[in-house]
């Protein structure tokens, strides 16, 4: 499967990077040379291989349904590029 | 007397227990190395003389207190910038976090600090962790103190994507330093700079305030200039966390001490592998040379020799080049100029322009590479033919390593296909940059306990190491392996002072 300039796009699109025209065109050989060697993943008989979910045996813990954390709102907004009124700031969202 | 700056972790805590020299003096030592390279090697970001300081005095008042002393009490270390460090910047080698001061400290930095230890500064990297060259940072390039003996002093890369880390014990500016290994980024760039570098068992270091890269594969290890130093480094980095949801809930071994337990013992009745299938048509004749050394080091020390074979070797790149851009993709999902680090609003945008630009202007070409693959590979339709694929050879590669233990009981194998390059050699070619990787990444995607320990220099002066590859949780038996090598290879090179 190779990818052409629209793919790209798109892919730039669901991964929020804005890529110029320029940028588009040098990354479709880039990513298509990546995928070309990839792809020969194919050629290996995975029949009745589950995919891998755990390198090491571990078990998933549950902790105690309780409350562990908060009242640090001043050091969650510490780094925020914009903060206002103990909000995030963002752009306004809706019309 | 030998400078102190030549001491390793071992020699320096000792050297502090037993009073010979003060934390202070080491620490004001090293903090004097650090400045007068940074030109020169760009090993750090930041560099934190200060904190390197009151640590030290701290270490000094409790020796005089009579206090008990942590396990790496009075050794100052460089912490890698992908450790999250209260109050003291943290960006991955990245724009979008240039300023980010976090608000909290990581496990494996904090337990650092508890045993005694202090920061001599943030140490450079690739950017996230991506790349096997250190010239992906937004921060500049990180020169290798090592050159070629033909005299022609062109740049060499110092690894990566423990870069800094690397070049930092290299040149005497740390006696050690933190690294985190997600396919290599640990013991490539110990190879490439002639020390000694261990990846624990996955889950052994907490991930809990590293920033992400591959989840399912990051792990934070030692880097020193000798196996004892990462073992009782490790020790003391090392341990259950219930803040990582994949932490090994564990007691920590006492590595340090089964080291020297097992010292006089060698390695009789030990069997070494030898996959076969690392013994790639048109091999660079040193490295094989440098793994035929290694075998008869490893015989002369009682060990058996056995051919095994990891079948799947050849996939394994291909796989990760899959399976850790798409972890990557989400896990840098984060970076949106919301809650912290870079924010880029032009005029007039609204929210989505506004994660698109910040995105944009944040991130690196090769982080951007590997978040469009992922971005891909996770796609609708796609799935299933990339990530889905991937991770049942995924499996595939886990078994041909569970199949090779009932033969033996660890692997040796080169840590890398070819000595140090130069910078620039193979930065226009991502894939030429990713074959790199080849020996180091198995044994990531099988969360496997793996070093590389300095064996050699080649016909140009530069440094080789070897890997030692372990069973889970079997980070003594590597460790053992490696001080059987180290102690054979006789390596006491160190790149001479230029800077």
């Amino acid at each position: 499967m190779s990818v052409d300039t629209a793919t790209v796009a798109k892919i730039a699109a669901l991964a929020r990077i804005k890529v110029t025209e320029h940028e588009l065109a040098a990354m479709v050989p880039e990513l298509n040379g990546i995928l070309a060697w990839v792809e020969q993943l194919g050629e290996v008989d995975v029949t009745g291989v589950e995919p891998m979910t755990a390198v090491i045996p571990n078990h998933l813990r549950l902790r105690a349904d309780v409350v562990t954390d908060g009242g640090i709102r001043e050091a969650v907004l510490a780094n925020a590029p914009a903060a206002e009124h103990g909000f995030f700031g963002v752009p306004k969202v809706i019309e | 007397m030998t400078a102190l700056t030549e001491l390793g972790v071992a020699a320096l805590r000792d050297g502090v227990a037993a009073g010979t020299f003060s934390a202070v003096e080491v620490a004001e030592a090293f903090n004097a190395n650090v400045a007068a390279a940074q030109d020169a090697l760009n090993a750090f970001i930041v560099a934190t003389p200060e904190a390197a300081l009151a640590a030290a005095r701290q270490v000094d008042a409790d020796r005089a207190a009579g206090k008990p002393l942590g396990k790496m009490a009075g050794v100052p270390i460089g912490m890698k910038d992908l450790f999250a460090t209260k109050g003291v910047q943290t960006t991955a080698a990245s724009h979008i976090l240039e300023g980010f001061r976090p608000e909290y400290e990581s496990t494996v930095s904090q337990k650092l600090w508890d045993a005694g230890a202090g920061m001599l500064g943030k140490l450079n990297l690739d950017q996230f962790a991506m790349g096997s060259s250190n010239e992906t940072s937004y921060f500049g390039n990180v020169i290798s103190p090592w050159r070629r003996n033909d005299g022609s002093n062109a740049p060499l890369a110092p690894g990566g994507s423990s870069g800094g880390s690397s070049a930092a014990i290299a040149a005497r500016l740390c006696p050690a330093a933190t690294g985190t290994d997600t396919g290599g980024s640990i013991r490539q760039p110990a190879a490439f700079t002639g020390i000694a570098g261990i990846k624990p068992t996955y889950g052994r270091c907490s991930r809990w305030g590293i920033v992400a890269f591959a989840s399912s594969l990051d792990q934070a290890g030692p880097m020193a200039r000798s196996v004892r130093d990462c073992a009782i480094m490790l020790e003391a980095m090392a341990g259950f966390d219930p803040k990582d949801a994949t932490s090994l809930d564990l007691p920590v071994p006492e590595w340090e001490a089964g080291l020297a337990a097992g010292l006089d013992a060698g390695l009789a009745g030990k069997r070494v592998g030898i996959p076969r299938e690392y013994r790639m048509d048109g091999m660079d004749p040193e490295v094989a040379k440098s793994w035929d050394d290694g075998i008869a080091w490893l015989k002369d020390a009682g060990a058996e020799i056995v051919d095994i074979s990891l079948p799947h070797t050849k996939y394994a790149l291909p796989t990760y080049y899959i399976i850790a851009p798409a972890e990557a993709s989400s896990n840098l999902a984060r970076y949106d100029g919301v809650r912290y680090g870079l924010r880029d609003l032009p005029d007039g945008a609204n929210l989505q322009d506004m994660y698109a630009a910040t995105r944009a202007a944040g991130f690196g070409a090769e982080v951007k590479r590997r978040i469009m693959i992922g971005t891909y590979v996770l796609s609708a339709g796609y799935y299933d033919a990339y990530y889905t694929q991937a991770q049942k050879v995924r499996t595939l590669i886990a078994r041909d390593f569970a199949a090779a233990w009932r033969h033996c009981d660890v692997i040796l194998a080169p840590t890398t296909p070819t000595a140090a390059f130069g910078l620039g050699e193979k930065s226009d070619d991502p894939l030429a940059m990713y074959l790199n990787d080849v020996f180091s990444v198995p044994a990531s995607l099988a969360g496997l306990p793996a070093m590389s320990v300095p064996a050699g220099l080649t016909a140009q002066g530069l440094p080789l190491g070897l890997q030692v590859i372990g069973q889970p949780f079997d980070e003594l038996g590597v460790l053992t392996t490696g001080l059987a090598i180290e102690q054979r290879a006789g390596f006491t090179a160190s790149p001479a002072k230029w800077w």
